[in-house]
């Protein structure tokens, strides 16, 4: 089982429902996220391109946050999806330096958090919050080993990209472009 | 000027300490607040309570899930609404941060004077306030009659006053959502096919081959199903034409993006008519069986071709003349969308028009794919007497101007408040209902004279908006998620309702709009308009004549119901009668003719900026909406202020860096109260600028938003109306940089 995310650019609206969806359902303190939006404009008017994507933490399967903590906080759960057990986290923030992709914050309680895949819906066989409430329905998540999950079926015939490839992470976020 | 009426700001214990920029888009935050929050809670453990969403007017029903402490912890869309289904867009996610805002207002405001002259809101009883509101009401019907108290209202809360205002003897009401957004649509589309276009729009994106937006921004605008159709469509391999002079978000997820020349739009569709009625693509079956004036409509655009609209809108011929083919290509599965905000340059009901007619002739009205009939359910009137019939309406204001117009039209209200435009009916004192009047409304020296003018003013609101600084009496309401409210019933693909029910007890000391409506009309001796003791009562007994009951609506939140009036769609050369005076789709509209305005569109040239000056264009964010969700703790988290779109070009000129704060001036000498940061980017042209709506607020209570951004509003001090309807067009401002702080005193408009 491998848990993965895809993210449809050419649909994402950027609007930051992922956001708040992530925000309400775990409780993410006002002035944190977990996940974000980035958006890229290339060219110069009017010939332009602009790409929109949803952003969270990876879920790499070569994690170097998992690595550098000291303290086993940072660990990977069935699925391999990277998670912070937060009594065991010590804020060193280790982990924060490490991550490529900058997914990782301090939360105000003295502990570093992070996207979870929304680990506690995923374990009863739900969707994350942020796939099921994005309007354009440019999410898609599920397992990679079953070739009929939505996430498997996203990336099959379309061209996809993964960020910061050149980092060695293995990151479980596939972009299509 | 020493006016009658101060604009109150109350400063407020702490406000200005938790001064927090933070952005979702790219940042992630940084160690500002303390924090005592748990983790996510398991839906088994959340008791769900059916309502529908009032952050904006899409009303998508939606679930509100609150945990054994009385906490609304998170609210999730409706899966069986065709509204959202099942996904709310980010501000519907956010609207619990309406509930939870602290800066709410708590308890009923009276303004009062100190000693030394000057006003301040202080606290009061509701008792005191309603009895306030009540005997104002009572001394105007006696003074000047009750047609003489005015309503402005939007939203679901609005229409429990526009009931009291009826009752009382009053119809003189207006909402900035007629004039000042979708009014020229209305009459554009109703002159042409004897309809309405609905909220939601009857547009069927789903199915549709080809969808053509002119500055209509899907994405930007969360229209929540129309946004779900559009990627629906992208999915299906639809062709986008999207005609935006800025690089909007739908403008790059489009197969064309046409970047036109600011105020040139008509000229542009008139001659897509041309290359659709002189290439024979038109839908000849279609245009022959259920159209009236092909030969007017071809005599009057021969010379509009697409070599002449290249000299007015800067697209190349031949990009128009391949997306007339591509709209053809797909037709009648093809939707020339009828926009919302439409108000541009005074002409709009005639775009409007231009749009219709391209519908038309590619066929698409009733058709899979371009417009369904929608369907909607009659909820039936709890038993009331009849109401009085008032001596003159919101029509009588106009007194023959603006014949064409549906609704109240905002600025009309404005002015028959103002003594010195000698209207021969005038209004006395406003109810202010759900509308933050400062910020919605265009030429803010028009509202600040009406708002002196008038003897009173009520304001109901959850909110210190800037609106309620200009109140008497404040009346605090509860949030859509702490009450019952009328049925939703728009129409749809299927006709459907929709229960919002209390999640939770009213926070602090707000009441229910029904409530305080009630209220007021008990003290009126109005019982027999207001006869129950709670609103479910009115909601369960209409719901029983619709056969069903509040106990099973509890429980689904939103029913739906067989289509009564025909299918969906127009048959195979179906005898279709339209509501026109010809009984046919008016290419030529006989009654605009009748009226002296031009029965077929044409293209008028408008006014372009001076030197040094660019064309404002304001718009929304998808977060964001009106100017009432800017203090919402979660959708200030995603944005919490506005900035000024440069081109890199201009930035450049002027030595504008990303990031730095100006402040704008227009052509009649109005400036912003607050400074804005400066985006370079390429998106916008270099011959205009842009910003999202609804920032710059002015009222302190507001504790996040307050002087965060600036208001486009203030900018629009050049109002264009539209002589069919009385449409308040907005985009013939022009402005230009400051980055340097003016002065206090230089702050007013002096135009």
């Amino acid at each position: 089982m491998r848990y993965a995310m895809a993210i449809d650019t050419k649909k994402c609206v950027g609007c930051g429902d992922c956001v708040v969806a992530c925000q309400t359902e775990n409780n993410v303190p006002h002035g944190y996220c977990r996940d974000w939006i980035v958006e890229r404009v290339d060219g110069t008017y009017p010939s332009l391109s602009l790409e929109l994507r949803s952003e969270r933490c990876n879920h790499c399967d070569n994690s170097p946050c998992v690595r550098c903590c000291p303290t086993g906080a940072s660990h990977i759960e069935e699925g391999g999806i990277v998670t912070v057990t937060h009594h065991k986290c010590i804020g060193c923030g280790a982990c924060i330096q490490s991550c490529p992709y900058d997914a990782r914050y301090s939360h105000p309680d003295g502990y570093v958090d992070k996207c979870t895949f929304c680990l506690h819906r995923v374990q009863k066989g739900q969707n994350t919050a942020c796939v099921d409430v994005c309007p354009t329905k440019c999410l898609y998540f599920g397992d990679l080993d079953d070739p009929n999950s939505d996430v498997s079926l996203a990336i099959k015939d379309r061209a996809w990209k993964v960020l910061a490839p050149e980092a060695g992470t293995k990151p479980q976020l596939f972009f299509l472009t | 000027m020493k006016t009658r009426r101060d604009f109150i700001k109350i400063s407020t214990a702490g406000a200005g300490a938790a001064a927090i920029s933070f952005k979702a888009f790219g940042s992630k935050g940084f160690g500002l607040f303390e924090s005592k929050i748990e983790g996510p809670a398991s839906d088994e453990d959340l008791t769900p309570y059916p309502t529908y969403c009032e952050v904006c007017f899409w009303k998508c029903a939606a679930w509100a899930y609150v945990d054994k402490s009385g906490t609304i912890r998170k609210v999730i869309g409706n899966k069986n609404d065709p509204h959202c289904n099942g996904r709310l867009c980010p501000r519907g996610t956010g609207g619990v941060g309406m509930v939870y805002d602290e800066d709410r207002l708590k308890t009923p405001l009276i303004r009062d004077t100190r000693k030394d002259g000057s006003q301040y809101f202080r606290e009061a009883t509701w008792d005191e306030a309603l009895n306030k509101v009540a005997d104002k009401m009572k001394e105007v019907k006696e003074k000047y009659g009750p047609e003489a108290f005015g309503l402005f209202n939007h939203g679901t809360p609005g229409g429990q006053f526009h009931h009291l205002l009826k009752a009382y003897g009053s119809e003189s009401n207006a909402e900035p959502a007629f004039a000042n957004c979708r009014g020229p649509r209305s009459s554009a589309y109703f002159s042409t096919f004897g309809a309405y276009v609905g909220s939601p729009e009857n547009t069927d994106i789903r199915d549709t081959k080809c969808l053509v937006l002119i500055g209509s921004h899907i994405g930007e605008n969360m229209h929540n199903s129309q946004v779900q159709e559009m990627s629906d469509a992208i999915d299906k391999g639809a062709t986008i034409i999207t005609v935006d002079p800025r690089f909007s978000t739908a403008a790059a997820h489009s197969n064309h993006w046409l970047s036109i020349k600011p105020a040139t739009d008509i000229a542009l569709l008139m001659a897509w008519i041309h290359v659709l009625v002189f290439e024979e693509l038109y839908n000849k079956d279609y245009v022959e069986q259920y159209t009236f004036g092909l030969d007017y409509l071809k005599d009057h655009v021969k010379d509009m071709t697409p070599e002449w609209a290249y000299g007015i809108t800067t697209i190349e011929p031949e990009e128009i003349r391949k997306t007339a083919r591509a709209m053809a290509g797909a037709a009648p599965s093809v939707i020339i969308h009828p926009g919302r905000h439409v108000v541009w340059y005074g002409d709009d009901t005639q775009r409007g028009r231009a749009t219709a007619i391209l519908n038309a002739l590619l066929g698409a009205w009733g058709k899979r794919g371009g417009f369904y009939f929608p369907e909607g359910v009659s909820v039936p009137a709890f038993p009331h007497p009849h109401f009085p019939e008032p001596k003159w309406t919101w029509k009588d204001w106009n007194e023959g101007r603006y014949p064409l117009a549906t609704m109240g039209i905002t600025t009309e209200a404005l002015k028959a408040s103002v003594p010195r435009y000698n209207y021969k009916h005038q209004l006395k004192a406003w109810l202010v209902a759900g509308t933050n009047l400062p910020l919605s409304m265009p030429d803010k020296r028009l509202f600040k004279e009406a708002a002196d003018a008038v003897e009173f003013i009520a304001v109901m609101d959850t909110m210190p908006m800037d609106i309620t600084g200009y109140a008497d009496v404040v009346l605090p309401e509860a949030t859509y998620l702490e009450r019952y409210d009328a049925l939703r019933a728009s129409p749809n693909r299927e006709p459907n309702i929709a229960l919002r029910m209390p999640a939770i007890e009213p926070k602090y000391d707000s009441k229910p709009g029904w409530w305080i409506a009630k209220q007021i009309g008990e003290r009126l001796g109005l019982h027999d308009y207001f006869n129950y003791d709670d609103y479910s009562e009115v909601i369960d007994w209409q719901l029983k004549q619709l056969g069903t009951s509040l106990e099973e609506m509890k429980k689904v939140g939103v029913k739906k119901y067989p289509r009564k009036s025909g299918p969906l769609y127009l048959g195979d050369d179906e005898d279709f009668e339209f509501n026109t005076t010809t009984g046919k789709i008016e290419l030529y509209s006989v009654d605009f003719a009748d009226h002296g305005f031009d029965a077929i569109p044409k293209y008028t040239k408008h006014p372009e900026p001076q030197p040094n000056y660019y064309r404002l264009i304001y718009g929304r964010a998808p977060m964001h909406t009106f100017s009432r969700t800017s203090n919402n703790p979660n959708l200030f988290d995603l944005m919490s202020e506005n900035s000024v779109w440069v081109n890199p070009k201009v930035a450049d000129l002027w030595e504008l860096e990303n990031g730095q704060e100006v402040w704008l001036k227009n052509q009649d000498g109005a400036i912003t109260s607050f400074p804005v940061k400066v985006r370079v980017t390429e998106r916008i042209r270099w011959d205009s600028v842009y910003m999202v709506h609804g920032f710059g607020h002015s009222n302190k209570k507001l504790s996040r938003a307050f002087g965060k951004g600036a208001s486009d509003t203030e900018m629009v001090t050049n109002v264009m109306v539209d002589p069919i309807m009385g449409g308040t067009g907005m985009r013939g401002n022009f402005i230009t940089f400051l980055t340097e702080d003016p002065v206090m005193e230089g702050k007013e408009v002096k135009a």
